[in-house]
């Protein structure tokens, strides 16, 4: 606490030109993409269409155990298809929502 | 994204070679499991970040350690919580050829560089910047979206200029209703909506809605907005457009996924309907509601019975700023007064701290947090089908013997 209401009372002009110091151009290199998708029925029309935009924790971080899986992974796809404008045929959709309701589940 | 600076992001590409620097990532450093289910997430070190919980990779999110909020008032700008919508994330950024666009119905359109922005009259403000969906994991029954704990927030002193003091420079023309704002990022797929937000005209005079490009006295970090992000005070998250490039100021409400239909509450004074049901009318989401946390005892730690145990935490608010924060250690049967730490301003954290004796056995101790506004905090949590601003008084249980 003490270094922190030292620092409160340094002068603005100090702080500013630290802020502003950073002439250089700034690039980051993400870390390795390590999620994957777990293996099951229409695993890789899952991953060629969701992958496209993002990467598969987006799905395996989703709660299971839910009382109406089919229903909760329909809303989703739905949501990416009509929000998100996913190029997604009706019949790959089917397999994708099989896919999460029947992996994702449990 | 807008347009504008992809060009110059590419040549930023060109130039890492000549002295530009290039942000290392490092290994993961473990696994951190939050408080329900599907929980587990790894901890990974991005660059400019230490080990965080990664929610997701592409476009990246991830939450904050709770322990880091014991540290202090301020949120470390290396742990302050990450979360983009959209996978074309910028890359890499150079600061000398970034341009702030100012355009649409204004009388003198701009276009600044950091060195033009930072000839203006700075400003600092130290405010939280909470993510709408923060705590979205503990909603029951569970909702769809990025499945976070508690740490989906920080507090931090911002440095910038005011949006004011650069639309008055662009002369904002009689019939404006909004300001638009949209940064370097970007969709993947030129069918998704791009991710861009406005604010109401008179809000983004206010003078107290910034364009910030420092946070805790340093340049902000690139994964927080670098080079420049809109600051907007006791606001969600979701306003505070990171990467900020472009503000159009418009003669008619924007009309985009991201206000239309995206972070909308239910129209009414909870913000809550009925589990599993949806809302008959919504409204953009806006202020922070009034929340409070112990930050010290940790959930599941055992203490000696009868040592004055030091309790302390934090509180905020859209922006009444905290009156009053109470503490309970019989599971909310009976309360104590709280004693309040330094007043930071209005938008921040405000620190407190309680001492308690407990006896032997299991304690839930609670905290519950009055706003100068008079808004507390429910003692059983509302529920909207998008997971946003849960605000219920929070527990820890401990063990003393």
């Amino acid at each position: 606490m003490r270094r922190f209401l030292a620092w409160l009372a340094a002068p603005l002009a100090a702080q500013l030109a630290a802020a502003a110091a950073a002439a250089a151009p700034i690039a980051y290199k993400a870390p390795p993409e390590t999620a994957v998708l777990a293996p099951g029925p229409n695993s890789e029309v899952a991953q060629a269409y969701c992958s496209a935009c993002h990467s598969a924790d987006y799905i395996t971080t989703q709660p299971r155990k839910l009382a109406q899986p089919a229903a909760f992974w329909t809303g989703e796809v739905a949501k990416m298809k009509k929000a998100y404008g996913a190029r997604l045929p009706e019949e790959e959709s089917k397999k994708i929502i099989a896919y999460l309701a029947g992996t994702y589940a449990k | 994204m807008a347009s504008m600076n992809r060009r110059e992001v590419g040549w930023a590409v060109a130039s890492l070679g000549l002295g530009g620097v290039a942000l290392p990532a490092l290994a993961g450093e473990g696994t951190a499991v939050l408080p329900f289910e599907n929980g587990e997430r790894p901890l990974v070190r991005y660059p400019q970040k230490r080990a965080l919980l990664r929610l997701t990779t592409r476009p990246p999110q991830l939450e904050t350690p709770f322990s880091v909020f014991d540290e202090g008032p301020l949120t470390p700008a290396d742990a302050f919580y990450v979360r983009y919508h959209l996978a074309e994330t910028p890359p890499d950024v150079d600061p000398a050829t970034f341009r702030l666009e100012v355009k649409g119905h204004v009388e003198r359109p701009l276009s600044l560089s950091l060195a033009q922005l930072q000839s203006l009259p700075p400003q600092e403000i130290i405010a939280v910047n909470q993510c709408s969906g923060n705590s979205r994991g503990f909603f029951d029954p569970r909702v769809a979206g990025g499945q976070a704990g508690n740490g989906m927030m920080g507090n931090a002193r911002w440095t910038g200029v005011s949006l004011k003091a650069v639309l008055d420079k662009a002369g904002v023309k009689a019939g404006a209703v909004q300001a638009r704002f949209d940064g370097l990022d970007g969709p993947v797929d030129p069918a998704t909506p791009d991710f861009a937000k406005a604010l109401d005209i008179d809000h983004a005079r206010d003078g107290e809605v910034m364009l910030a490009w420092a946070m805790n006295g340093r340049p902000l970090p690139i994964l927080n907005g670098y080079p420049l992000r809109l600051v907007v005070p006791g606001w969600y998250g979701t306003y505070w457009v990171k990467h900020l490039n472009e503000i159009t100021v418009l003669d008619a409400p924007l009309d985009n996924f991201w206000m239309t239909t995206a972070y909308r509450i239910p129209d009414n004074d909870c913000h809550c309907v009925a589990p599993g049901t949806t809302a008959a009318k919504t409204v953009p989401i806006g202020r922070y509601d009034v929340r409070s946390f112990i930050t010290n005892p940790a959930d599941g730690t055992r203490l000696s019975a009868g040592r004055p145990l030091a309790l302390r935490g934090i509180a905020f608010d859209g922006g009444s700023g905290i009156a009053r924060v109470k503490v309970s250690a019989d599971d909310g049967a009976t309360w104590v007064e709280a004693t309040l730490g330094p007043d930071l301003g209005r938008y921040s954290f405000r620190p407190w701290s309680a001492r308690l004796r407990l006896s032997p056995g299991r304690h839930v101790l609670k905290v519950q947090a009055v706003s100068r506004s008079g808004e507390t905090q429910p003692a059983a949590p509302s529920w909207n089908p998008a997971g946003y601003m849960r605000n219920v008084i929070e527990s820890v249980i401990v063990d003393a013997a």
